[in-house]
């Protein structure tokens, strides 16, 4: 039961072959059988959990037709959910219990969902391995030796593992895609704007983007279509309307152009993922998709740029954590400024410093011009190199990840290797643009590969629609890890 | 290394972190890698490139000036790690 799709999951439900009660059992005895291996979730909400599933049982059998009702969904810890705890994978949020449920925690319910717990991450979503959590590193499914890759660590492994039929996740430089692409599960980042941020804990706001965690891209359409949408409690939200992701998974294809970056298919990228991502452009071909090569000329200046902007908006954002209206506060007495600044060195981790520190300095006297307005200028020149390789393409493929999932603690010491792996995945956000990964392959050692899909701002739909003709053509998607 | 451009101590001052000094070494080694990284933007000459600060047009988002009966003060106030009397408590400001 646990390794059903939403879809599936809600014919069944429909057809009564099983009740959300059961199916909400299935998942939890799933969780206590790999939990001690995986470590996928922070904490469960068992009690909130066995009401909200109760509660779809009744609505199912008066004929209630809700598009998630029953179905157990995992969220990543730093959307806000009222009555149960929300940490962002900090000592510094350890006991905090958000007032409000986040836009998209209402949208969940609203459409039936049970939300059975809160998913590992990197501390406030800063790295690509969730080693950075304040809790525990989570673990690779696929070889419990490797990281499930970052920051949505453990929302892709409890999809990979069969924690839960779904996940949402955060992704601000590649958060979702990477960990989606190392636990071989479909990640979708929607385009900037797509999703209300209102709940979600902020890491760098012009970049931060929540979306689905998905077993099929066809069940990434579908969660897609109940989170988008414009909200007023989010400014930065768009006012543009939603398409029918679900009508548009089944669209010809034929004579869709896809660009291939010279930049993305270069020799930094690892051998077996550039012959699996090869494959698949082949299987894009059959499919009747003409490739076309693009130049992205500015790749080699993505990470810099991410590095100084993320890091510059995540010092501002990350200055609300004070000891004062929420969260830990140092025991050491002192005064005022002491107790800021015993407390954010207790309630911080390693990494939430460093990118503090580092966005410090860049917006610091002297260096703002040098840095964080010559960052949003290359974040300028990054964009345009978009917009012109979209109009000789309708969208863009290559490898997701250079590199397979890495060992744990592989790169805890070097940080700066551990931003460089994240080349393809940010400039995405640097440009605003939707983009997703899909299982493409496996490599010798049985590691998943994800292939990206980047589209147009505001076109999920056509990565979509070819997300989901690839995986009918495919059963990388298929394949779940021996636990 | 390029010649060290940053003050770890200032830094942390306007970060409002206490950084023990085995975290000082170990930062000013992690930030003078990275800032030696990012000189590669100094390649690109972008003197006529205006600055994105954000990717959407943003407009300013207005509301109906509306009173809404909502009082979460309570609730609120719960969250804070000290209060008293209907305040969030700090240390002492001025010594």
């Amino acid at each position: 039961m646990h390794r059903k799709t939403i879809l599936q999951a809600r014919d069944d439900l429909k057809n009564k072959k099983y009740s959300a009660c059961e199916l909400l059992e299935a998942i939890y005895n799933r969780i206590d059988s790999v939990e001690e291996k995986v470590r996928s979730y922070i904490h469960l909400s068992k009690e909130l959990a066995l009401e909200q599933a109760k509660e779809a049982d009744a609505r199912l059998a008066s004929g209630d037709d809700a598009p998630l009702l029953g179905i157990p969904i995992a969220l990543k810890d730093l959307i806000c959910t009222k009555g149960s705890r929300t940490t962002c994978g900090s000592k510094i949020l350890d006991n905090f219990v958000s007032p409000y449920d986040a836009t998209v925690v209402k949208k969940l319910k609203e459409a039936g969902a049970v939300i059975i717990g809160k998913t590992n991450m990197d501390e406030f979503a800063m790295g690509s391995t969730t080693e950075s959590s304040a809790y525990y590193p989570t673990a690779n499914p696929w070889d419990l030796s490797r990281t499930p890759g970052g920051s949505s660590g453990g929302s892709a492994a409890a999809v990979a593992a069969n924690e839960c039929i779904a996940a949402l996740g955060s992704d601000t430089g590649g958060s979702i895609r990477q960990p989606a692409s190392f636990c071989g599960v479909t990640g979708l980042k929607p385009t900037y704007g797509r999703v209300s941020r209102f709940g979600l804990v902020a890491f760098a706001s012009s970049f931060d983007q929540i979306g689905p965690v998905t077993k099929t891209v066809a069940d990434a359409a579908y969660l897609s279509g109940i989170i988008c949408g414009n909200d007023p409690m989010d400014s930065t939200s768009a006012n543009v309307s939603v398409p029918d992701f679900m009508a548009g998974l089944e669209k010809n294809v034929k004579g869709l152009k896809v660009g291939l970056p010279k930049e993305y298919f270069s020799s930094g990228v690892d051998p077996e993922v550039l012959e699996n991502v090869q494959n698949s452009i082949k299987a894009l071909e059959k499919l009747g998709i003409e490739p076309v090569e693009i130049e992205l000329p500015h790749t080699q200046y993505a990470v810099a740029t991410y590095y100084i902007l993320a890091c510059a908006e995540a010092s501002a954002n990350l200055s609300r954590f004070d000891g004062v209206k929420y969260g830990f506060r140092s025991e050491s007495s002192g005064d005022l400024n002491k107790m800021y600044t015993n407390t954010r060195q207790e309630g911080f981790g390693d990494e939430v410093k460093r990118r503090i520190i580092l966005g410090a300095f860049a917006l610091s006297s002297g260096y703002y011009d040098a840095y964080y307005i010559k960052g949003q200028k290359v974040r300028t020149l990054i964009k345009k190199d978009f917009d012109q390789a979209f109009e000789k393409c309708d969208f863009i493929a290559g490898p997701n990840s250079p590199v397979p999932a890495f060992k744990l603690n592989e790169k805890l010491n070097d940080p700066l290797q551990m931003y460089l792996s994240d080349i393809f995945t940010l400039s995405v956000n640097l440009a605003g643009l939707p983009g997703m990964s899909i299982p493409c392959g496996f490599t010798s050692q049985n590691l998943p590969v994800g292939l990206q899909l980047i589209g147009r701002p505001f076109d999920e739909e056509t990565i979509l629609n070819i997300g989901n003709q690839f995986q009918k053509e495919t059963d990388f998607h298929k394949k779940f890890p021996n636990l | 290394m390029t010649e060290k451009k940053f003050d770890i101590d200032n830094l942390a001052k306007l970060a409002r972190i206490n950084l023990s000094d085995s975290e000082k070494s170990k930062l000013e080694g992690h930030l003078g890698q990275i800032l030696e990284y990012v000189e590669l933007l100094s390649q690109i000459d972008t003197s006529d490139v205006k600055p994105t600060s954000h990717v959407l047009p943003l407009r300013n988002v207005c509301r109906e000036d509306k009173v809404t009966p909502k009082d979460d003060t309570v609730n609120y106030l719960e969250l804070a790690p000290q209060k008293d009397k209907g305040h969030y408590e700090v240390p002492q400001i001025i010594s």
